[in-house]
């Protein structure tokens, strides 16, 4: 093999692979806040007694979980505008990231829910509690903490999906990547080094969350 | 028993309440009057209704017919009255159900912050104040699973006691401690009866009947068949469910 390895041309675009990881980062945090809302929501709705408030979530579920995200991303961006809605790529891919992990934080959170004994929330109405300070005040810290590894795991599926967003040349490392790669055929060296950025990503998410954890779901165990 | 003239009295009165699971008849016809201050024990083999009659004392459960009356205040199904209810009626389970994700004190301030407004500085000197009042001020600062089930329990009755409720149901307290901590929570239970607390408890301890009971209520297949003082009902039972029934706890313990 006499291929010269060449790390220089990496080097010199360092910056701008600096700046695409933060634009990652960013994709990533705007789109699993937004999962997070709609996994909460989505949860309220799907675990109602009304079965009009069920039903289409069930349906989104279903949908989003049996499509490609590729699919959905290019949904939002190319047939949206045709219904006269027109987004940049950094909003289509956050809200493309907020639906796609919303739909699997959904399900992730509604066991949590579920893994909640009844006497909890009977404990809530016999004190005058109404619905809603039940299961934000009673209900929803406890079945976070059973679901968080399921829960952090899945975010950290969306951080990596922030690179499918290269489709739409959204601002990011995937497409910063790309951009070197076409300029300099460095393609090992790019993604080598891509490969390591994504690394280091993913063990900073689960730094963050880690810390999370520590902060908000320390209390004992029974 | 039944009591269509609602006398100053009464806080609690059950008529002809009628609940169905399905085609299961879970109580027939509970005709129930309680005065304020009165200490009622229910008892009854597994399965009788004593459970579903006291959770629907606080719209726990709903009834498919007859009425219920708490102080004055009809459940007549809207929310408001299930809120007027909730507020005077506390309620401690089988299986204490204190939020895990607070400590003992936060578990005692929630309901008055949320449900009666109270501000976070008086809130939490109500929940010291019952926190004393079932000596485990000590405990304050500590998460449930940190406790023992004696102590656990005691902080739910605490919790029960931060609403000032004007009646407190019990569900079997103790059946779920070891038997070491029963006496802990039974004396809390007695010291509460002394005070003058209106209660109605469901429980098999019929040293804690014969101590505090103003009248024992026996329960069978959704009826309630007999009631008595604590005296005449453990002396003399006039129904051949009620003595079989006492043979086999008094067997027990
Ligand atoms: N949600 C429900 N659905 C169907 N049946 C029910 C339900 N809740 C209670 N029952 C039935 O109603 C009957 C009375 O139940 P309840 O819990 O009031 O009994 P209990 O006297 O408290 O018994 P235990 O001593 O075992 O606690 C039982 O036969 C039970 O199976
Ligand atoms: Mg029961």
């Amino acid at each position: 093999m006499n291929y010269k390895f060449d790390f220089g041309a990496v080097f010199e675009r360092a910056p701008e692979l600096l700046w695409a990881t933060l634009g990652t980062f960013g994709l990533a945090f705007a789109g699993m806040a937004l999962a997070l809302l709609i996994g909460i929501l989505g949860v309220i709705a799907r675990t109602s007694h009304n079965k009009i408030a069920r039903a289409p979530v069930i349906a989104f579920v279903e949908i989003v979980r049996n499509t490609p995200f590729l699919v959905q991303i290019f949904y939002i961006y190319f047939a949206l505008p045709l219904m006269g809605i027109r987004l940049n790529p950094t909003a289509t891919a956050i809200i493309a990231l907020g639906i796609n992990g919303g739909a699997y934080a959904i399900e992730i959170i509604r066991g949590g829910v579920e893994s909640i004994s009844k006497g909890q929330v009977e404990a809530g109405y016999a004190l005058g509690l109404h619905k809603a300070d039940v299961f934000r005040l009673i209900v929803l810290k406890p079945a976070l903490r059973a679901i968080y590894p399921s829960l952090t795991s899945q975010f950290i599926m969306l951080t990596l999906t922030t690179s499918v967003c290269t489709s739409i040349a959204a601002y990011e490392l995937t497409s910063a990547a790309q951009r070197i790669e076409s300029d300099t055929f460095r393609s090992f060296e790019v993604y080598f080094s891509v490969t390591g950025i994504y690394l280091v990503i993913s063990s900073v998410m689960m730094g963050i969350f880690a810390l999370i954890s520590r902060r908000y779901f320390s209390y004992p165990a029974r | 028993m039944a009591n269509s003239v609602i006398d100053q009295s009464t806080l609690i009165s059950l008529e002809k309440v009628e609940r169905w699971y399905g085609a299961f008849h879970a109580l027939k016809a509970i005709d129930l009057s309680v005065r304020k201050g009165e200490k009622i024990v229910l008892c009854g083999p597994s399965g009788s209704g004593k459970s579903t009659l006291i959770r629907c004392i606080n719209a726990l459960e709903t009834i498919q017919d007859g009425s219920i009356t708490v102080e004055g205040q009809l459940l007549d199904g809207s929310s408001k009255a299930v809120d007027a209810i909730r507020r005077e009626v506390g309620m401690v389970f089988q299986s204490f159900n204190l939020f895990p994700h607070m400590t003992v004190l936060q578990n005692c301030a929630l309901a008055p912050m949320r449900v009666r407004g109270t501000s976070r500085a008086d809130a939490e000197k109500l929940a010291r104040k019952y926190l004393e009042r079932v000596r485990i001020l000590d405990q304050a600062e500590k998460y449930p699973a940190q406790l023992s089930g004696g102590q656990q329990q005691r902080v739910a009755i605490a919790r029960a006691l931060c609403m000032e409720p004007k009646v407190m149901l019990f569900d079997e307290p103790t059946s779920a401690l070891d038997p070491e901590m029963v006496k802990e929570v039974l004396d809390t239970m007695i010291s509460l009866a002394r005070d003058g607390m209106t209660m109605i408890c469901v429980t098999h301890e019929m040293g804690f009947a014969r101590q505090v009971a103003d009248r024992v209520i026996f329960m069978a297949s959704g009826e309630i068949i007999e009631e008595a003082e604590p005296e005449i009902f453990f002396k003399s039972p006039k129904h051949e469910r009620t003595k079989t029934f006492l043979g086999e706890i008094l067997a027990h313990h």
